[in-house]
């Protein structure tokens, strides 16, 4: 515990910004999520809950503002009445959007929410103090709190749920923050078995629960760095980058119009999550 | 304006009087010593159950994190700005009159202190993990993040707390050492003994306590701007609308200080009425302790107001969004209950007729504070429920009777210690009393009475 130590460590915390001279190395996890493909039906969320062993807190629970879906479809109307008009509601599905320069990792007094080498904003469930300055400077309050002792409390898992839990992911106690890990677990898998056989994780070789989920393919998921992934040229055709805070939407390019955008960029947090803009007018 | 001291007390008068209040308590003594304790009782029940059930007990959600436990850690904070003020501020700018009331003030310090110190506690949702903020050796070389303000909050107020025990204390010796001649029986005697260190009040040592004390004065005054100012950090350095604010830290001090000096006036008048210490809590200090807060209450509506208008003339859409929110959406009865508490109420004291008046300043006092406290929980409860992602606000949550509880039980907490010292220790500096008589018969003989003062 070197004072050497000390600033070796802080500078690494703070080097993974996107404008900084230092880019990722071999990984930069990012997602795009098409809202035109959207159809809310929910089933991304469900395969989080069950990918990520996220407690099933109860109608009531629920009301008191204490859900835990890391995942969550959020609705928009067109109208303040909420009528289900001609072409329905909008979905927006919300998740982490794992920041470059996450507000919630600067804050944390015991440097339990970190930027990894592969561009995740990881948090450590065993560090967590709870003080919750996390969620309070997180501008898209992606993240969660165990409000309770869920693994002990009766129907979180009702049986025989608790046989459905995920074995490579903890349970949380109470008092510690949680959030969209990007399926941590399955890329460590995905990087293990690829450094065992001396090579990159192809695109296409991990997926997110969600994306693996979705019926309408509608979330994409990929290494960023790797020019040929689905994700880097979704990223590149809508002309998004990732080191900027304003994406060029709605210009024109090759004949088509431009709709990728990340949630309230001009805080610049560099989100690492493109949404491509819904453009159809019906509800499915 | 009368003269803040008699001239003619006896310095054998001045031990006894405030030896006095050392005495066996009266019987209002018990009174309020038990409401104190039945109080800490609720909040301490509040807290097991919170402990043990989870934070959710509390009913605060995922749009308000943070609730009542903070706002009340900042209020608490605030009031302990007051004793420094008094006692190491007023002590460099050598004004006299805070000398019979500073002790308690200073006292005040540090017992509001210690109860902002369990709030950020009880606020934790692993209280059993809370020395991970400290930097500690440990073999996974693992330290706190010193980018993180609430890591700075720890370091100031724990800075903050031990300078001012250590000057509470340093200021105590020569009184204590007349406790101790002038107690003869019991551990309190003992007790005495001990934290006197031997004073004899010889030249040297006089010299060496006045060096100390003006040295630790002086330590202690930018550490009690900066304390605040680390506290305002919480929320300047955030990016949360209305919290992203550069005048947040001068905006905290100074409410800080208002929030104090109205605690001290409370005060006053309840140790004037329980201790009968009307020759040393006198009219006249009262009516410059009644200015000073007056003064300050202004310059605490001025930083509102600049705070108000920098976020009505920026850029910031969304903080803009939030203060119109404040001013009109559910919050704001409390909104405008602070405003009125805080910048209409304290008019009343520019008016020389109620600056004496004691059952007047008495509750005024205490509706002073209520305002500042209204502050605190404008800057938490709003904030949380109107932030920058529409999705997320939640305007009805409202905080449980878990939290209620504790922060009532704060109240008792604070009283509770309060009381203690003041049975244990002279509540009224009797050395200083003494200085400031002998200083006034003095200016008499310099000054003989041509400009009758009658």
């Amino acid at each position: 515990m070197s004072i050497t130590n000390l600033l070796q460590n802080w500078s690494d915390f703070r080097q993974q910004h996107p404008s900084d001279e230092r880019p990722h190395q071999e990984y930069k996890w990012a997602m795009s999520i098409d809202l035109d493909l959207c159809t809310g039906c929910n089933a991304c969320s469900v395969a989080c809950y069950a990918e990520n062993n996220l407690p099933a807190v109860g109608k009531e629970k629920f009301s008191h503002g204490h859900s835990h879906h890391w995942l969550r479809i959020e609705r928009y109307w067109h109208n303040e009445d909420r009528e289900y008009a001609d072409q329905g509601a909008q979905f927006l599905p919300m998740m982490c959007q794992q920041c470059e320069a996450a507000p919630c990792e600067t804050v944390c007094p015991v440097g339990a929410t970190n930027h990894t080498a592969d561009g995740l904003n990881s948090q450590v469930y065993n560090r967590c103090v709870g003080s919750r300055y996390c969620n309070a400077n997180c501008p898209y309050k992606a993240r969660y709190f165990n409000w309770y002792d869920y693994p002990t409390t009766a129907d979180v898992w009702p049986a025989p749920m608790e046989q459905q839990l995920n074995p490579d992911v903890t349970v949380r106690g109470k008092g510690v923050m949680e959030k969209c890990t990007f399926c941590v677990q399955r890329l460590t898998v995905a990087k293990s078995n690829a450094r065992t056989e001396g090579r990159s994780v192809h695109d296409g070789e991990v997926q997110t629960a969600c994306q693996q989920a979705c019926p309408t393919g509608a979330i994409s998921f990929g290494n960023l760095i790797d020019p040929e992934s689905r994700v880097a040229k979704q990223w590149e055709k809508q002309q998004v980058k990732l080191n900027h805070d304003k994406q060029a939407k709605d210009a024109v390019h090759d004949g088509d119009k431009l709709r990728g955008y990340r949630i309230l960029e001009n805080l610049r947090t560099y989100p690492s999550v493109m949404y491509l803009e819904q453009l159809r007018e019906g509800a499915i | 304006m009368g003269k803040d001291i008699r001239e003619d007390i006896a310095w054998a008068q001045i031990n006894k009087d405030v030896l006095k209040s050392l005495e066996n308590p009266k019987k209002l003594y018990w009174v309020i010593l038990l409401i104190a304790i039945a109080m800490v009782g609720v909040a301490v029940g509040c807290e097991i159950y919170q402990y043990q059930t989870g934070m959710g007990v509390s009913n605060k959600s995922n749009s308000h994190v943070w609730s009542l436990y903070i706002a009340t850690f900042i209020f608490w904070i605030g009031m302990s700005h007051s004793g420094t003020l008094l006692s190491a501020i007023l002590h460099l700018m050598h004004a006299d009159w805070r000398k019979p009331i500073y002790r308690f003030a200073e006292a005040m310090t540090t017992f509001s202190l210690m109860t902002a110190g369990l709030f950020v506690l009880v606020h934790l949702g692993r209280l059993w993990m809370v020395y991970y903020v400290m930097p500690y050796p440990n073999e996974r070389w693992v330290w706190p993040n010193f980018q993180s303000p609430l890591v700075w909050d720890m370091f100031a107020i724990a800075t903050y707390l031990s300078s001012s025990v250590i000057f509470l204390y340093v200021g105590m010796i020569p009184d204590l050492a007349i406790c101790r001649d002038n107690i003869h029986a019991g551990w309190r005697k003992k007790l005495y003994t001990v934290l006197s260190l031997g004073w004899e009040g010889t030249d040297r040592q006089w010299r060496n306590f006045r060096i100390t004390y003006l040295t630790i004065a002086c330590f202690l005054i930018p550490l009690a701007v900066s304390v605040h100012s680390i506290v305002a950090s919480d929320f300047a350095m955030s990016n949360m609308p209305g919290w992203h604010v550069t005048s947040f830290p001068p905006y905290f001090v100074a409410g800080a200080l208002y929030s104090g000096c109205a605690a001290i006036i409370t005060l006053f008048v309840i140790l004037r009425y329980v201790f009968k210490f009307e020759e040393y809590m006198t009219l006249p200090i009262m009516r410059k302790l009644v200015r000073l807060t007056f003064a300050i209450a202004m310059v605490w509506t001025y930083l509102n107001l600049i705070e108000f208008s920098s976020v009505w003339y920026g850029h910031d859409q969304t903080a803009k969004d939030q203060l119109i929110f404040k001013a009109t959406g559910p919050y704001a009865p409390y909104f405008w209950a602070m405003i009125f508490f805080g910048s209409i109420l304290p008019l009343l004291l520019a008016f020389k007729r109620f600056q004496t008046h004691l059952p007047l300043l008495f509750v005024v006092s205490i509706f002073l504070n209520v305002g500042m406290w209204l502050e605190r929980w404008m800057i938490i409860g709003p904030s949380f429920a109107h932030g920058h992602y529409p999705w997320t606000w939640d305007h009805d949550q409202w905080p449980s009777l878990v939290q209620w509880g504790i922060v009532f039980g704060s109240f008792g907490w604070f009283t509770l210690l309060f009381m203690v010292f003041c049975k244990v220790f002279p509540s009224v500096s009797m050395y200083e009393v003494k200085e400031m008589v002998y200083h006034r018969t003095l200016a008499l003989k310099n000054k003989p009475a041509v400009k009758g003062e009658h």
